[in-house]
């Protein structure tokens, strides 16, 4: 009896969790639909847009990619030799059990303070807002996120692979990209992926540090437009036309994030066809 | 061939100081909201900070205690909401649920935490701030429908997906024969899952739902678009609110201008910060020790 009435309340919370899924993107494409015209992706915004004119958020999207390509290529640069750190040949347990708690305490940290910090730090060095501030900042995000997923990889790589390459006479460093790299790459490619896709959908952090412009920026110096601002602001305005845009904008946003998450499965899957277990 | 061992040596110094860079940057970070909060902290006592409800930057008085009370409001609703649906969702899942079908439902949980903020804030807009609406008006509350409980709902669905899939990893982790001996020993499902399975998991749950409240609580954009924004203490569900990182991300443009609005604001991240790591360090302490290994926002 007991069990009857819990078995039909989880049924019913799942249900409920997974509606809210369909429902969002359901909406989405309702609202965003309309509104999506080869001219929304294709163009900048012209003279009147934000009055509902003619134009796009071409500006938008090139700079949601700059930024996120950006802060993805450092961040993954600067991850990497994090991620084989942590593990037992480079450093002790203690100090490595340490790191990854800081590691998992920064991934929680709120991207606002992020873009806060990333704003001080700008000010101090006389940086305006720029594509080269949002690049720093999304870096800060997603360093955390990307360690820490490539870590719980790469630990489970078996010892064994790694003392059979030792016995062979490879050093540690040969024995890394040898062996570790490419068992870990499944894990890799599905981290900076992760990350990626965070990187891009975040507002918070780079509502201060990358601006907001009209143009697709030409040089590291210049403010950046990027989508979630774009939806941020165009849904703020209270002409319709405008908000149509932001729906549209939304749409576009929700379909990359999308794209990066099934990629990032087919892609771990593809990779991991070549992996010793 | 001595080259390669000077490469692997190079190799070895400089990956092992990738390491100090990492708690560098958390230090940094720390040490520069502190610099820079310093002096508002060196004027105002923090007792008053914290428990004044003054906000009137441009007569200096920074109290921020309706932007703390809208911050803990509006993630309490959430947690309310969200914490009996995603225990039960997770408890299904990974007691009851077939293999394949936990496998489906996990790629749609990863979909959900992966969708943008800015997103969920927009939804709440088109549905949920009209929804409050009608609410309001049927409570005989009249509303404008952005309010704490927009929020709420809103932050809810968000940190469904976390608490859920955390959850599963902790219910996980409880050893098959643990169930197996209580189903030997005649129990019916239900009660191994009620006196073997949650019982032995209550702390890494309670951790799952530290992790949830602690995301909700430093939850910006989603938020801000739909709650209102009010610097006033909130007396109904229906009356709008002003969590403390909408209040630095609203305020940003002007802090320049007044003095110590900076560091005000500042200090609001600072708050935030510590409060969110505070959390997670006792969250993930916890979880690591329970599922032998470090554990992570998903």
């Amino acid at each position: 009896m007991e069990e009857t009435i819990f078995k039909g309340l989880m049924i019913a919370s799942l249900t409920l969790v997974l509606t809210a899924l369909a429902g969002m993107i359901l909406i989405m494409l309702i609202k965003g639909a309309p509104a999506l015209t080869l001219s929304m992706i294709m163009e900048t915004p012209r003279g009147g847009y934000y009055l509902g004119k003619e134009g796009g958020i071409a500006n938008a999207i090139v700079g949601s990619l700059y930024l996120s390509f950006g802060a993805s290529i450092i961040a993954f640069l600067l991850s990497l030799p994090m991620a084989f750190a942590l593990q037992k040949d480079y450093s002790g347990r203690q100090f490595a059990r340490f790191t990854r708690l800081v590691l998992d305490v920064l991934w929680g940290v709120p991207s606002i303070v992020y873009g806060a910090f990333g704003f001080v730090v700008m000010v101090y060095f006389g940086i305006r807002a720029s594509l080269l501030g949002g690049i720093i900042v999304l870096t800060l995000l997603m360093l955390p996120i990307m360690v820490r997923s490539m870590d719980e990889v790469i630990r489970m790589i078996p010892a064994e692979l790694k003392e059979v390459s030792i016995a062979l006479g490879a050093t540690k460093l040969e024995t890394t990209f040898a062996v570790i790299f490419r068992q870990g790459l499944p894990g890799i490619v599905t981290a900076v992926l992760l990350a990626f896709g965070r990187g891009i959908g975040d507002a918070a952090s780079i509502l201060f540090t990358a601006g907001y412009t009209d143009y697709i920026p030409r040089s590291l110096y210049d403010p950046v437009a990027s989508l979630p601002l774009a939806v941020f602001f165009q849904i703020g305005t209270p002409i319709p036309e405008v908000q149509g845009r932001a729906y549209a904008s939304a749409l576009i946003l929700l379909f990359i994030v999308l794209i990066v998450c099934v990629a990032s499965r087919l892609l771990a899957r593809r990779f991991s066809r070549k992996i010793i277990r | 061939m001595q080259w390669r061992y000077a490469k692997d040596w190079c190799a070895s110094v400089s990956i092992r100081s990738s390491l100090i860079l990492v708690n560098l940057i958390a230090f940094i970070i720390v040490f520069v909201l502190f610099m820079k909060a310093e002096p508002i902290l060196r004027i105002q006592s923090l007792g008053h900070l914290l428990f004044s409800s003054s906000w009137h930057p441009l007569k200096g008085q920074f109290g921020f205690l309706s932007f703390i009370v809208g911050t803990l409001e509006v993630t309490a609703i959430a947690m309310v909401l969200s914490i009996p649906v995603s225990l039960l969702s997770a408890i299904y899942l990974s007691e009851y649920a077939h293999k394949y079908f936990k496998g489906l439902v996990r790629l749609m949980l990863d979909i959900l935490a992966g969708i943008p903020s800015v997103i969920y804030g927009l939804c709440g807009v088109i549905a949920i701030v009209p929804f409050v609406h009608s609410l309001g008006g049927f409570f005989g509350n009249p509303t404008t429908g952005y309010s704490l409980l927009a929020g709420g709902i809103i932050l809810a669905i968000m940190v469904t997906p976390v608490i859920i899939s955390v959850s599963m990893e902790v219910l996980a982790a409880i050893p098959d024969e643990a169930r197996t001996s209580s189903l030997a020993l005649g129990t019916t499902r239900w009660e191994t899952v009620r006196y073997v399975v949650l019982k032995g998991s209550l702390r890494g749950i309670i951790a799952a739902i530290v992790l949830g409240f602690s995301r909700a609580f430093g939850e910006t954009i989603a938020v801000l678009m739909v709650v209102g924004n009010v610097a006033k203490i909130p007396t109904s569900l229906f009356d709008p609110a002003y969590p403390l990182p909408a209040l630095i991300a609203n305020n940003y443009g002007e802090m320049m201008s007044i003095p110590l609005y900076d560091s005000a604001l500042l200090f609001a991240a600072l708050v935030l910060l510590v409060l969110v790591g505070a959390f997670g360090l006792v969250a993930n302490i916890t979880l690591s020790r329970l599922t032998k290994k470090g554990y992570y926002f998903s």
